[in-house]
């Protein structure tokens, strides 16, 4: 076995040419020697064999939700319950903003009391955005909103802003809380590691059906989703977090005679705060990127007007909601973002002066509130932004995507078709006709390689598990699509990455065209392509290179720029021209790095794959997507594990080369 | 009369690795250098025992990896020994409990870190009150002691800055001022000034020094730095590889060092600043002229210029005037040129 290994060592090149080429002969006649040898299993995993997971999965929801019980109350008590505590704060949350409160139900309903005017509300946006950095971002707050107000956006955008104030603490604390557990505890974090690790590699669409099982249709349901998806950084930041709290720090805390409980949130909760509030932006971030996958199991708001136009093909109104959603998550990125890094005034305000000059804002936003509030009762357009004032540009995209489409149609059909017969097709047939037990054995002999015994078992079984589950034809899809995907986007990333760490004015646009593209939530980046291009693998395919793009720019960039600068010095030394020096030198050396980025891309790659099932890819997406359109938890659960399997096994191993380049090349301490 | 014993540490050992409070209790507390690395166990301090006397500045001196930060750890039980006592008052510190230990770090010791450690969301003011503010006390209270130990420690007026305002010698002036706060009986200082540049460094060893005259302490305090040492302690001890090689009077270390180790450091000392003239006098009475009186216990440097000026001989007192040897300009030429004297 040891010498097998040794030699094998001796000829990379040999082994993954070997291997390619044998992979190809077998994907390309797998037909016909299941014709000659008559043995269908070759290019079929026998049905007899399959594992009876998904009719398990389903009687077991079902189970769950009609009989189980815990003694005192029922599994169904409990969920209510949880619901319960939601539901709550929700319509708190959504009367304040939008709604305003009443008592009775339906008809019979009374109003008490009306929601916040938008003006109260815009004006506490700003004053947030003063109070957290300067009146650069108290303008940016005022215009994102005003436009969603002037837009006639108001009223979706506030129920999005409700789930949003909802999700956000929940995700948050319940982060923070399961991370200090973890910190404390090792075994605690033994137990949640791997299930972190799995929980960002299922696609959404897997926990959806579940949740709705669970919670019926419903804000609710929408809101736990979201909470179950934003969660997960926020556990691992903890982590971390604390993790880099300097052992001294701790240490003075211990010798000054701190209990376990000062020691935790008097010393290392609060030396942690700005990373902790970098989780917390993420957890806003990804809120925001559910409100359209939620708003399929029920959340109203801008995702919904998004959804309902993409269904019906709205171009108009579906770019309109998509814009406010960009808008919204930008002013809160910034204003998340600026609360991080905002640092305490330099010196403490004088206690002497009156509470109203201590708090300018806080008196501001209320004086607003209640000004708002009383004028309103004579001009209702204070109340809620008059109707009449309202700009629409939903006929304006519409004119344009149209006048696109009338005027260029060949020309995007032509490369649309350039794309698919020359590079998306051939590809397809290439991983579609892999026999599935071929792939067992590549998978195996590829995870041995790059990582030992371990890996090879692991990936081995992985793949087994989807062959076996059935689903592997559409897993093959699924490989295909995020493969091409992300050959496309590291092309273009990799070397804009390179260009960002040569070149510190293209770094700076650069950068902020990243930085604007990772804001955006994922679906928006469909609306457009789908109406240029219409359904169909290479739609799908653009808006995964789109989404996936910027970690291969990122860690380019990071790669080069954080080559050893005498390394660099001594290749100018030795002569090196510019074009020497990048592809002698630096290239080589951020190799790890280029590794790291390209497993990100992959994840992101995976993670758009499944939302692009709405515009009809035939892959394990879809799979997903059917399973939720049937509340099939089964299948969902089934499908949704295959892509994280995929999405597992491509990090694992692009971990273990990025390790064994870097002790190649001598970088690890 | 020796001062009483505040702090005894006996035969402490901190090992790394797995099972090692086995391998520690099966060799009866005593495992070799061999057995240990046969385990694949690393003794990070080996068989450790100090005194450190009431009032005293104790120095662990050692060099990067030579167990002093896990030796001052472990006696303030931040790390866990594997092995070992250290009585505090008489009282063993390994066996109390979580509540007792909390007591006595809350009431009688104060740590000072090497990197500051400061806590960046807190004030000046608010930093230095923290230990205080730990035990419960009020805030007016707690502010009026900690504005006390600011000023103490220079810094008054900067009450209200933030750690990142403030240069590397201030920030350490908090951590000072935060670890007198609580008017500690033992106070512990991990390499406080290592992460200072040169020049500071000197000032703050002069600070502390000018700080402990008034206030009387008894002090652990550890460097890597020897001159740092010689500088600042009553007794030194010495460490490498997780042992204590010795422990002495700077004095001793320069004039009977236990080990090549221990005399590789001293070599670049000058002796005058350290040797006292009842170390280096021929003992006996002197017959004949001589040219005046000095004390034993008064260092070579602050005499040299009057006995190189002499002809004649010089008469060592001891304390209650007793004559007990001699100095000539001789002895104090080959020490101040650093020339190889027999002593």
């Amino acid at each position: 076995m040891i010498r097998l290994r040794q030699i094998i060592q001796h000829s990379a090149v040999r082994f993954w040419t070997i291997l390619f080429a044998v992979t190809w002969l077998l994907s390309q006649y797998s037909w016909d020697l299941y014709k000659v040898l008559d043995a269908r299993w070759i290019i079929k995993y026998p049905a007899a064999a399959r594992l009876p997971l998904e009719s398990k999965i389903s009687s077991f929801m079902q189970w769950l939700v009609e009989d189980a019980s815990f003694g005192l109350f029922s599994f169904r008590d409990l969920t209510r319950f949880i619901a319960s505590l939601i539901e709550g704060p929700y319509d708190f949350a959504r009367d304040l903003l939008i709604e305003g409160f009443s008592v009775g139900l339906g008809n019979e309903a009374v109003e008490i009391a009306p929601s916040l005017s938008w003006i109260a509300i815009i004006v506490t946006l700003v004053a947030m955005g003063h109070y957290a950095r300067d009146w650069k971002l108290a303008a940016l707050m005022g215009g994102c909103f005003l436009y969603l107000a002037v837009f006639g956006q108001w009223d979706s955008a506030m129920i999005t802003l409700a789930s949003v104030l909802i999700a956000v603490p929940i995700g948050a604390v319940g982060g923070l809380m399961l991370g200090i557990f973890a910190y404390r505890w090792v075994v605690f974090e033994q137990v949640i590691r791997p299930v972190l690790d799995l929980m960002q590699t299922v696609p959404v669409f897997a926990y959806l059906v579940p949740i709705l099982f669970l919670f019926g249709f419903g804000p609710v349901s929408a809101l736990v989703a979201t909470i179950i998806y934003a969660m997960p950084p926020m556990v691992r930041v903890t982590i971390l977090a604390l993790r880099n709290v300097p052992s001294e720090v701790k240490d003075v805390g211990v010798m000054v005679g701190c209990t376990k409980h000062q020691l935790m949130w008097k010393v290392m909760v609060p030396s942690a705060a700005p990373m902790l509030m970098v989780g917390v932006n993420q957890v806003i971030m990804l809120s925001l990127n559910m409100v359209i996958i939620a708003s399929m199991i029920g959340a109203g708001g801008l995702g919904f007007d998004v959804l309902t136009a993409l269904r019906r093909l709205d171009i108009g109104g579906g770019i309109e909601a998509g814009v406010a959603i960009v808008v919204m998550a930008i002013a809160l990125d910034r204003l998340s973002q600026a609360f991080a890094t905002r640092v305490a005034a330099d010196h403490q305000l004088d206690p002497d002066l009156p509470l109203v000059k201590r708090h300018p804002w806080t008196t501001t936003v209320l004086v607003v509130a209640i000004g708002t509030f009383l004028l309103a009762r004579l001009l209702p357009g204070i109340q809620s932004y008059p109707e009449a004032a309202t700009l629409s540009t939903g006929t304006f995209w519409s004119d344009i995507i149209r006048y696109i489409n009338v005027n260029y149609f060949d020309t995007f059909e032509a490369v649309k078709t350039a794309f698919l017969s020359y590079l998306l097709l051939p590809v397809k047939r290439f991983f579609v006709g892999i026999p599935w037990a071929w792939g067992i054995i590549v998978m195996t002999m590829i995870g041995w390689r790059v990582g030992g015994l371990g890996l090879s078992v692991m990936t081995g079984l992985f793949t087994a598990f989807i062959a076996a589950s059935g689903l592997w034809d559409k897993a093959m899809v699924t490989v295909y699509l995020c493969g091409v995907s992300v050959l496309i986007a590291s092309g273009i990333g990799i070397p804009v990455g390179i260009l960002a760490a040569q070149n510190d004015r293209a770094n700076r646009v650069i950068n902020s065209l990243i930085d604007t593209l990772q804001t955006l939530p994922s679906f928006v980046y469909l609306i457009p392509v789908v109406m240029l291009f219409r359904v169909g693998d290479f739609s799908a395919m653009i808006a995964v290179v789109l989404y996936a793009l910027a970690p291969a720019v990122r860690y380019a960039a990071h790669g080069i720029r954080n080559v050893d600068p005498q390394l660099i010095e001594a290749g100018l030394v030795s002569g090196c021209t510019p074009r020497q020096l990048l592809w002698r030198i630096k290239l080589p050396m951020a190799l790890p790095e280029l590794l790291l980025g390209l497993n990100q891309t992959i994840m992101l790659a995976l993670s758009m794959l499944v939302i692009t099932a709405l515009v009809g890819t035939r892959d394990l997406g879809q799979q997903v997507y059917i399973a939720l359109t049937k509340a099939d938890s089964g299948l969902g659960i089934v499908a949704g594990l295959s892509v994280a399997f995929i999405a597992i096994i491509a990090d694992r191993i692009l971990s273990a080369s990025a390790k064994r380049a870097k002790q190649r090349l001598g970088l690890t301490s | 009369m020796e001062k009483p014993i505040l702090l005894d540490c006996r035969n402490v050992w901190k090992i790394y690795g797995a099972q090692a409070s086995r391998v520690h209790a099966e060799h009866r507390g005593n495992p070799s250098a061999e057995t240990l690395r046969n385990q694949g166990l690393i003794g990070a301090v080996r068989n450790a025992s100090v005194q450190i006397r009431q009032g005293e500045i104790f120095v662990i001196m050692g060099l990067s990896g030579s167990g002093k930060s896990t030796l001052v750890r472990c006696l303030s039980r931040l790390i866990e020994p594997t092995g070992g006592e250290i009585l505090f008052e008489g009282q063993d510190l390994l066996t109390m409990s979580d509540k007792e230990l909390i007591e006595i770090r809350r009431k009688k010791m104060g740590m000072v870190f090497q990197h500051f450690a400061l806590l960046p969301h807190l004030t000046v003011l608010q930093n230095a009150a923290f230990p205080l503010e730990i035990q419960g006390m009020g805030k007016a209270e707690r502010e009026a002691r900690a504005r006390e130990v600011v000023e103490l420690v220079g810094l008054k007026g900067r009450e209200d800055y933030y750690p990142r305002q403030l240069s590397g010698g201030q920030q350490q002036r908090v951590g000072i001022a935060r670890s007198l706060a609580v008017e500690p009986d033992l106070w512990f200082l991990d390499e406080p000034f290592s992460a200072l540049d040169p020049l500071i460094r000197r000032e703050m060893q002069d600070e502390f020094l000018r700080l402990q005259n008034l206030l009387h302490k008894t002090i652990v305090f550890i460097t890597h730095d020897f001159d740092e040492a010689i500088r600042l302690a009553d007794r030194i001890a010495v460490m490498k590889d997780g042992e204590i090689v010795q422990i002495a009077t700077p004095e001793e270390l320069i004039l009977n060092p236990a080990t090549d180790y221990v005399e590789e450091f001293t070599r670049h000392i000058p002796r005058s600043k350290v040797l006292t003239l009842g170390s280096v006098m021929s003992p006996g009475a002197v017959a004949g002229e001589v040219g005046g009186d000095l004390q034993a216990t008064q260092r070579i440097e602050d005499c040299a210029d009057q006995i190189e000026a002499s002809d004649l001989p010089f008469r060592v007192l001891s304390e209650d005037g007793t004559v007990v040897g001699s100095i000539g300009r001789q002895v104090v030429v080959d020490i101040l040129i650093g020339r190889k004297v027999l002593l």
